[in-house]
């Protein structure tokens, strides 16, 4: 066990120096889009423009009260800082078929993503929805939030329309 | 023997930490620049047990108990290599005790070459809708069937994909007895042939076969020790309706869950679905008869122990606590006949039913009965145990749930979600409680958040369920703060008043603090937590009564 942790630490130290810091690229995992036709992670993009990814389920209050409150605003958000929100949903098999329903059934904007058995969930470390991470220009992940309290996506907006007008988020 | 193995395993690792340490180095050497990335998270819950006998709060001899893990996933281009530490001093209650200690029992390599995609050790996958084969894991509820082995995906050609894997599935920390064999195929059609290209029409297939094998050490009967499942599917899109369905035949399968008969088993499921702006209709149905697919038939676990495929339930997925905790409903694998409709429908803005902002209306019904079976004699007919009627609705009604769902926006300040379900729950069924009746249950919820400013927020939610049946009727309150983007304070009490019996009207108090800061959020909670069902997905994990301090800490990087 000790050699193990050892050769854990140096491993980490190595890597912890050389590759933080600058932001992380979103992984490329086979997810589906809205109509289960594949789609890999690593083909998100927005013309430069700043995306949120958000991870939600139909069974999660807290992650719908969070999307619904952003839909009232998207359009406002979209005109302004050109943002794109795709909505990753990590419902299993017992709801997947909602899922499309439910997004036409409340008029979202949003591009919505399918990630039945937490591929993209895992890749992403995400623990637990909802879950919401902000990239920049360049496709790095700057940003990240774990939880919904009413207000949040305020604190969101701010730093989308930091990243709109090039300025560091850090 | 437990000790040379688990040895055996730190000494691969140890290895594997070398060579990837020496990749870097050369990497460095090479490329200063892309060395990789390593990221993870984290994530512990530990709780303090008090004794509380009268609410049947379980004595914890440990009096502290602990669940912690945390993944450590590498990349770098196309490749990848992770890990997962978990470690249980002793498992918190709830979850199986055979959760114990320290151990890495997830560690995986894989890499995509052009079209082909390797993984070597852990794996998590899903064919289809999960029917035939889904390893899969949900660690708020301990469970985790991942499968150590080999997989490799392919797209020989643009439309078609395919997968093949063979392994062991993860059995705490262990592997079950038996190998797990499976191929699926995926073909899109308007990829595939020129003629749909263009076509509205979005067809796809598919078709899997899944095998396992287990010696057959059984001395009263002589057991198959191979034994195939396959399965097709299928889904139609045009515009705004789908059409999606799945078929499983078993082989017979002979075990623990199901008697030891050596009856086929079949799942069938079927799905429509009607959307546009502003209205979602779903309506689904399925027939289950025999699915207990295990790769051990010698475990009939209630932790769903190495389950191959997955069987959710057709039925709404409740999130307030008294819907969702006190008579949830899990799939019947042995045999059900299922049926749904969900819809929803937005009133639109600025309507006059609808007012300023919308008002959203959301209906569902559910309903499960058992299958249309007829006994058979054994002797005469090579222990078949009964005979099927394929679609057919039995006469015992398991579960019935009827929902409805307002939620309007008043002003800017003001929200409400008003929820009224009523419940028809077999207990004798669905608990496997003998002698315990059927509930019928009535439950109210209205869900208010007044926001009182930019950053601050109160929520209450005020629950009642009526029923005559069982523990009676309960109440709960729950009275949530937050202070954007930080703070939530949240007390929850949930009182048992209808209890038949006087002395048993319990409270129970909860008291909630939780910080969040970007990805790390941590929470402490006091107070008592009730006996109950929780369930995430489609599975449910059953949960002693306990009182305690409870403190619970998630974090990504």
């Amino acid at each position: 066990m000790k050699n193990l942790i050892a050769a854990l630490i140096i491993l980490f130290s190595s890597l912890g120096i050389q590759a933080q810091d600058e932001g992380r690229v979103i992984p490329g995992v086979k997810v589906q889009d809205i109509n289960g036709v594949p789609f890999n992670t690593d083909q998100i993009a927005n013309d430069g423009n700043p995306i949120v990814i958000s991870f939600w389920a139909t069974w999660c209050s807290p992650c719908k009260r969070e999307l619904n409150t952003i839909a009232d605003e998207y359009p406002d958000w979209v005109d302004e800082t050109g943002v794109k929100l795709i909505a990753v949903s990590i419902d299993d098999s017992r709801n997947i078929q909602k899922v499309k329903p439910y997004v036409n059934g409340q008029s979202w904007e949003y591009e919505v993503l399918l990630d039945p058995n937490g591929d993209f969930k895992r890749a992403m470390n995400v623990n637990n929805v909802p879950h919401t991470f902000l990239i920049d220009g360049n496709k790095k992940i700057v940003w990240q939030h774990n939880s919904y309290s009413p207000g949040d996506e305020e604190e969101l907006y701010e730093l989308v329309q930091k990243l709109a007008n090039g300025e560091s988020i850090n | 023997m437990k000790g040379l193995k688990t040895k055996r395993i730190e000494k691969a690792l140890c290895l594997l930490f070398v060579l990837m340490q020496a990749g870097i180095l050369t990497l460095q050497a090479q490329d200063k620049k892309d060395v990789g990335e390593i990221h993870g998270n984290f994530d512990m819950q530990a709780q303090y047990y008090n004794i509380d006998t009268i609410i049947g709060a379980p004595i914890v001899d440990e009096k502290i108990r602990m669940n912690a893990f945390s993944n450590l996933i590498y990349t770098r281009g196309k490749f990848s290599a992770g890990l997962r530490f978990e470690a249980y001093h002793n498992a918190v209650l709830g979850f199986n005790d055979q959760y114990r200690g320290n151990g890495i029992p997830y560690r995986y390599a894989s890499y995509t070459v052009d079209k082909l995609d390797i993984t070597v050790g852990h794996f998590y996958e899903q064919f289809g809708n999960g029917q035939i084969l889904r390893a899969y894991e949900e660690r708020g509820l301990g469970i985790d069937n991942v499968i150590d082995g080999i997989r490799v995906k392919g797209s020989p050609l643009k439309g078609i994909n395919l997968n093949g894997l063979i392994g062991k599935q993860r059995n705490y920390f262990d592997v079950g007895p038996g190998i797990v064999r499976g191929f699926d195929a995926e073909f899109r059609v308007n990829e595939l042939l020129k003629k749909f290209e263009s076509s509205k029409t979005r067809i796809t297939l598919g078709a899997s076969a899944v095998s396992k094998f287990q010696d057959d050490n059984n001395s009263n009967f002589t057991l198959p020790e191979n034994v195939l499942a396959y399965g097709f599917r299928g889904s139609i899109i045009r515009g705004d309706i789908s059409l999606n369905g799945e078929y499983t035949y078993k082989y017979n399968d002979p075990s623990l869950d199901n008697n030891f008969i050596f009856k086929e088993g079949q799942a069938a499921m079927i799905s429509a679905a009607y959307s546009r702006k502003g209205l979602g209709i779903n309506v689904s149905a399925k027939h289950t008869d025999n699915m207990f697919f295990r790769s051990d038939r010698n475990n009939n676990s209630v932790f769903n122990d190495l389950f191959i495929n997955y069987m959710p339930a057709l039925t709404r997925q409740h999130t307030y606590n008294l819907a969702a905790t006190l008579y949830p409903y899990a799939t019947q694998p042995r045999g059900e006949v299922a049926f749904q409709t969900d819809v929803i429908y937005k009133l639109k803005r600025k309507s006059k039913l609808g007012g300023k902002y919308g008002t959203t209306i959301a209906v569902n019904y559910s309903l499960a009965y058992n299958i249309d079976t007829v006994t058979q004699n054994d002797l005469q007919t090579t222990r078949q145990g009964y005979k099927t009627n394929f679609w057919g609705v039995g006469d015992r009604q398991y579960f019935g749930d009827f929902n409805v769902e307002l939620a309007r926006k008043f002003n800017k300040k003001f929200k409400a979600k008003l929820t009224y379900i009523y419940l028809h729950y077999d207990m004798e069924i669905i608990q496997g409680l003998g002698g315990k009746p059927v509930v019928h249950a009535n439950i109210g919820v209205a869900d208010l958040l007044y926001k009182i400013n930019k950053k601050h927020a109160i929520r209450t939610e005020l629950q009642s369920l009526t029923t005559q049946q069982d523990q009676g009727n309960w109440a709960t309150v729950v009275v949530e703060y937050t202070y954007s983007p930080h703070w939530t304070i949240a007390v929850m009490d949930q009182w048992n008043y209808g209890n038949p019996d006087p002395s048993d009207r319990f409270h129970y108090p909860y008291l909630t603090v939780g910080y969040v800061k970007n990805a790390n959020r941590i929470m402490l909670s006091y107070g008592r937590q009730r006996a109950g069902i929780f369930c995430v997905g489609g599975v449910c994990r059953v949960v002693p009564a306990s009182n305690g301090f409870n403190i619970a800490i998630t974090s990504s990087f």
